[in-house]
Order: structure tokens, then sequence, then C-alpha cells
């Protein structure tokens, strides 16, 4: 279980309000950067947290983590990999990516593989249809992809893991 | 400074940098150090070039010649060679639709000629970080000319007259939209920038942004000066990280040269923009779902009217264009609406960008006058479809466009022609298929995308969406039955009526033109429960011929569960109870024995 440091989601909430011109509109940014703080997922303290630091209840802050695809309550792996499910990555070979990833990683769409390493998702459009199939991991895109590429990659990506430990 | 002898442009959009343009800079940088060049040649990053299935895309200027599929290997060839020698290297030149194009006559080639490039102008010439290079091909000259020579009601009458439409998907008249604004009291007026892009094979949003911030900026503030606004809002997507992160480094370099701010030019106008980044919701795109997840709620549509131009975020009048409606604002500014009017149709002025993806030689992004044709577009730009294969369909508009069959090929591309044919501009996203395709699973894949990403406010949309899509389901399953067809153009019509926003009055036009245009492929697949195409699994199966076999057993030793027998040397045979038709076997059969049939 990971320690939610609550002083921490203060300062984070409190930058936000910094930065932004207009008051109203800063929960979905707050999240966007406690997510990150915590790799890839908001802990539900951490969220309640927010809702007492906006003065709003617990049910807006949870209704919004539920509807956007992009969170989770769930802790993720440390790289989330989005897979494109749209229509061009569809008919150049995406189903077959999918397909490799699940078997190299030994998880479905949606788990974390049990060294916390890696979290497996689809996405919607990732607009590297010139280069489809296309899968993102964190914030780099990878295009042009073969099930033997994603082997590589996702081998790259474990040994990076090793190379900072 | 130093006097440079040539430029050397490479393209860092996605799709590039994807393909591994940052370690091809690397090494060209080394290379030129190397030879102690890189005092006198300039290696600029620069946004999307267009061809992004040849990327790596380097260009050499003066001469302009571009290179394709550069490598860390090959991309010393380009320094050794052409900038040392000054021998172009023939075989890395960039290839269009009718082969090589040599240096000298680039722009006469149809992948470039047939191009008008507007709100594209700068892309894969700028270096989108860099606020000079922007200003240097007449940036801000709008601006500067909107805010000390001309009134809001005029850059309105301009933006009117030009006859600029709404470029994500509707259509609507933007000087309008722009009056309407403007006319809406209220001492505080936003403008919001959608770059919420999510149609499936739509590119041309994230393609701006990340190649040419700047004009963005530049269309917002004069709109703001136009409408009486104070703010601007981008949403973008969280998808789009590279976008946002160039957005980011251009609305700093405005301000700090007085473009964005307090008392704009001096001249008492004052502006400013923020970036909000949305967080996985294609509904999101829809104009009053995007104001509430501005506002940082769920990002559920609205009840039309009131629109957004009388109330707007926090109930304020607000405007929203799309990215490629704003990047063809400054443009019109400088060279006039007549200018603008005199490109494209009676009713679709100017251009269009149009992502080409799908089964088509030349993938990536091509900007073209409105009434083209589309065989203009996927044959003479395009290059047509690879493999000598036929083309079956064209599908723009994504999750809420239809499906044009090849017949129609010769119909001019402008917003009227593409809604007679039952399909829509979009956002121009431009999916080619071939022969190989399959239309009911091309209509099922695209509800399957619907269905996820339908909010659930209405209810038509939220069930009637999963409804058809158990319908496809079962077609394509063979247990389609003849009354199947009739019930989904039933539930498409009840959808299209009674859903609130764009989703779901627009949801079930995939599956209704496909309807309209191969409807005997639905009938195959459920009178006879054969899929003509041979996708769908559960109607087909694998066969070896056993004349072409010649028993090396390649083929069982890749199946996956063993369906295959036979004697080495002699010919194999598929168990069909076994066989889970993944094609593992086609792939490897070196003597074209093995084939699909569909009953």
């Amino acid at each position: 279980m990971v320690k939610v440091d609550l002083d921490k989601v203060r300062e984070i909430v409190e930058k936000v309000k910094k930065e932004t011109l207009e008051e109203g509109d800063i929960l979905i940014n707050a999240l966007h950067m406690i997510q990150d703080y915590y790799n890839n997922f908001v802990p539900p303290e951490a969220a309640e947290e927010v809702a007492k630091l906006l003065n709003i209840p617990a049910s807006r802050v949870y209704e919004v983590l539920s509807f956007y695809s992009m969170f989770s309550i769930k802790p993720r792996g440390k790289y989330v990999i989005r897979v494109c499910k749209s229509l061009p990555c569809h008919v150049t070979g995406g189903r077959e990516v999918m397909e490799a990833l699940k078997e190299k990683l030994g998880v479905e769409i949606g788990e974390t593989t049990e060294d916390g390493l890696f979290t497996l998702e689809t996405t919607s459009c990732l607009g590297l249809c010139g280069v489809a199939p296309a899968i993102m991991i964190n914030d780099q895109f990878f295009g042009n992809l073969t099930p033997e590429k994603v082997g590589e990659i996702i081998d790259n990506f474990r040994g990076d893991k090793n190379a900072k430990e | 400074m130093a006097v440079s002898t040539n430029t050397i442009l490479i393209c860092a959009g996605g799709a590039c940098i994807s393909a591994g343009e940052k370690s091809v800079k690397q090494v060209l940088e080394e290379k030129l150090r190397e030879y102690a060049l890189d005092g006198v040649v300039r290696v600029v990053e620069t946004g999307c070039m267009g061809a992004c299935d040849l990327g790596p895309i380097v260009a050499v200027f003066p001469e302009g010649v571009y290179y394709q599929k550069v490598n860390t290997e090959n991309v010393k060839k380009i320094v050794e060679e052409h900038i040392l020698k000054g021998r172009v290297v023939e075989e890395m030149l960039f290839e269009g639709p009718q082969g090589k194009i040599a240096a000298e006559v680039y722009e006469e080639h149809p992948f470039f000629k047939k191009q008008v490039k507007i709100a594209t102008r700068n892309l894969g010439i700028i270096d989108p970080m860099n606020i000079d290079e922007y200003i240097a091909r007449d940036g801000y000259f709008a601006l500067t000319k909107v805010l000390t020579e001309m009134t809001p009601e005029q850059v309105i009458e301009v933006v009117k007259k030009s006859g600029l439409r709404g470029r994500g998907g509707a259509g609507f008249p933007t000087g309008l939209k722009w009056e309407f604004t403007r006319k809406s009291q209220s001492d505080k007026k936003f403008v919001v920038c959608n770059a919420d892009e999510g149609d499936p094979g739509a590119f041309m949003d994230r393609s701006i942004l990340e190649g040419d911030p700047h004009t963005v900026l530049e269309a917002m503030t004069i709109a703001g000066y136009a409408i009486g606004g104070q703010k601007g809002y981008i949403y973008v997507r969280a998808e789009y990280p590279l976008a946002i992160e160039r957005l980011k480094n251009a609305i700093n370099q405005a301000r700090e040269y007085g473009f964005l701010g307090e008392n704009i030019l001096g001249t008492g106008f004052s502006f400013d923009i923020e970036i909000r980044i949305g967080a996985g919701a294609f509904v999101c795109g829809e104009e009053t779902a995007l104001i509430n997840s501005i506002e940082g709620k769920r990002g559920q549509p609205n009840v039309k009217p009131p629109y957004p131009a009388q109330k707007g975020l926090w109930g304020y009048p607000t405007l929203i264009n799309n990215v490629e409606t704003f990047a063809n604002i400054p443009p019109i500014i400088i060279k006039g609406a007549d200018w603008f009017a005199s490109i494209g149709t009676e009713t679709s002025k100017g251009t269009k960008v149009f992502a080409l993806a799908g089964k088509v030689k030349n993938t990536g992004l091509v900007e073209v006058p409105m009434g083209i044709t589309l065989r203009e577009l996927i044959y003479d730009i395009g290059g047509g479809v690879p493999n000598n294969k036929k083309l079956k369909a064209v599908q723009t508009g994504g999750p809420s466009g239809g499906c044009i069959p090849a017949e129609y090929l010769d119909t001019p591309v402008d917003y009227e022609s593409l809604k007679e044919l039952g399909a829509i501009m979009g956002s121009g996203g431009m999916i080619v298929m071939d022969e190989d395709t399959c239309m009911v699973d091309v209509a099922k894949f695209f509800l399957q995308f619907t269905v996820d990403e339908s909010c659930g406010k209405c209810t038509p949309c939220r069930e009637g969406t999963r409804k058809m899509l158990e319908i496809l389901e079962k077609i394509t399953r063979g247990e389609g039955e003849e009354e199947d067809l009739e019930k989904l153009e039933e539930l498409g019509k009840i959808i299209i009526d009674s859903s609130l926003c764009g989703l779901g009055q627009t949801a079930p036009n995939p599956v209704l033109s496909t309807l309209k245009y191969f409807r005997d492929e639905y009938e195959a697949h459920v009178k006879e429960k054969r899929c003509p195409a041979k996708v769908c699994k559960d109607l087909i199966r694998y066969v070896i011929d056993s004349e072409k076999c010649v028993g090396c057993t390649a083929c069982a030793r890749v199946c996956p569960v063993g369906a295959i027998s036979g004697e080495v040397r002699k010919a194999h045979d598929i168990d069909p109870e076994i066989c889970t038709r993944c094609g593992s076997c086609i792939e490897v059969c070196r003597f074209g024995a093995i084939s699909k049939v569909s009953p």
C-alpha cells in the first residue's frame, strides 16, 4: 500500500491554484498532478483530501475520477502501456500487437504485471495513424509496431528498470 | 552571426519521433561536428511534413531535397555525400505515389502539387519551439493588423465573408459564431480552442499543435478581440503530451514577446491563454461536454439551446472553435476574405486537411482545396491502394461518419456532397478500405467505439447502441436473422432522433451507411452465413490445397492449437473443429497452399 503524504497533496493543490487564472476549474488539473506524483494512480486518501481542500463533496471527486479513463484509483504499474484500439491501427495489425503484449507481459487488459512495472490498457485514437499500429508507454510514442518490435520495446523498458536500481 | 550554407530540416512530428527521429538527429549532429560543419549547417526540428509512413523525413535546403526513411546509418550518407560533395543520395530520395521525386521537380509532383496549404502552411517548415521562425513567416502580423487597423466588427465581417466553416465536423459558419458571441451581452467572455481531437484516424489537430502552435495562439487572440473576450482556453487531450509541451513553450514565448498578456502590442487590449488537459473521454470533443470538463466536472453534454455563444463556460458567452478552424484565421486576415473564398466550392470555401490512413500507399496528412474528388485525393496524392488490391470503400468522419463505396469516387469533397452520400466531412479522417475489409465488421468496430465512449446520459444512445452492437455481433457469428437488418435501421433512426448530443445523433451512421451501400454483404452474412471478405472468424474456414501442399510441415509447426496434421512430404489437413482461425499458417506457407473459404 502506498503511503499517502497529505502535506504533498496540499502542496500540489496550492500549486495548481496559483497557476490557474480562474478558480472553478482546478479539480482535473490537480488530479492529473497527483496521479503523476503517485506513479499513475490517485490514492483514495489523496482524493478525499482534495475534496476537503476544494470544499466539494468527495462524491464529486469520485465521479470525475470514474468518468475519465485516464484516471485510476487502483495502483498502476510504473509504465502504463496504452494500446490504440482505433480502426487504422486495427486494420494494420493492432490486434496481433495486443496479443503479443498480453503474452509477453502475462496480463490481460486492465491488469498490472506482478513486478508492478507494467499496466496494460487500451486507448482511443492516439493520432499516430500514419505509423499504425501505435502504442504509448507513459509519455512516449511507438509506431509501425509488429509483435517482435513490441517484445523488444518491453525488454528495453525492463532493462531500464535494472539500470536505475 | 555565422553564415549557413545548408539548412537541414528534420521532421519532429509525433509519427517521425516514434520512428526514431531523436537518434537520427543525434547522429546527424555528431557527423556534422566530425567534419566541422556544425557551424555552417543548421539542423532544425520541424512539425509534421505529412508523409508519416515514410518517416523519419529529412529535407536539405536550399536544394529542397527530401529524404525518406532516414535511420542512424544512412543519415551519415546525407552528410558525407550530399553536404560534403554536393551529390544527392539517390536511393534515399522521397518516394511519391509515382516513384522517386528528384530535387528539381519535387514541387511539381502530384503529392505536393495538388496540395494547397493554408492551415498547415508552416508545418514541416518552421521550428515550432522558436517564435522567431513563426514571425519570419508573417506570424503575428495578422494580430498586429487586427489590433491596430480594424474594429472587432470589421474582423467578424472578414471572417464571415471568407465563408470559413467549422473544421471540427459540423461545418457551422465561423463568422456567424463569432458574431453571435460578440452580440451576447456580458462583461466576461471566453474563447475556447477545441483540441480534443478524438475521431479515430484524424490527426490534423495534433499535427498543427505540434508543428505550428503559435498560429492557434494568434488566432485565438484575434477571436478574443473580435468577440470582446479576455481569456482563452485550449482544451487538449492528455493523449497528446508533445502538443501540450510545445503549446506551453509557445504560450511562454508569446507572453515574453508581448503577444499575450496585458496591453498587447501597446494597444491596450489584454488577453491570455491557458491550457486545460483532458483525461481520456471522447465525448469531451462535444462543445457542451468540453465546457463541463474545463469546469472540472464529468464531461457530459448539456441540452442546447442555450448555445455556448450565449451561456458557456461558467455561464458566460463562449466562442468554441476547432484547431484547424483557428489555423485558417491569420491567413484570412492577411490575404483577405476574397482570396480565401476564391478557393473551394460554392458552399465550402478554402481547404481541408485530411488524414489519409488505412489501405493507402501514402498515409499521412494532406491539405487540399474543397471540391477535389475522392479519386484525386486517394489515387493522385495518396498513391492508391497497395498490393494491387481493389478499393472497396472510404470511411470519412470517424464513428460519426459513413462509408462511401468505390462507385462514388468522383464525388467532390465538400460538406454537402459527403452528407448526401450518408457520410460527413467530420474532422477529416479518411480511412481507405480494400476488398479484404468486411463492412459488417467495420460497422461493428465503430459501434464498439461508440458503446465504449457513450457518456451514458441519454438512454437511446447508451442502451440503443449496445443493442445494435449485439445484433451486429450476432450477425458476424452467423446467427443473424432477416428481420435483424430492419431492426438495425429502426433502432438507428430512433437513436438519431432522440439523443442529446452529436455523439448519439451520429452514432448509427456507420451502420446505416454500410446497410445502404453494402446490404448484399449483410445479407450474405444473414442468409448464407457467409462472409464475402472472409474476415468474420465464425464464418470462415482455413483449407489446404492438396495439389499445392508439399508437406514441408511449416504450418503444422506454427499452429498454436495443433489443428494441422499430415505426414512429412505429404499434403496436410486442417481440422476445422480445433482451428481458431488465427491465420498463422497462411503467413508461413511459402507455397500459397492455404486459403480462407467462407462456405
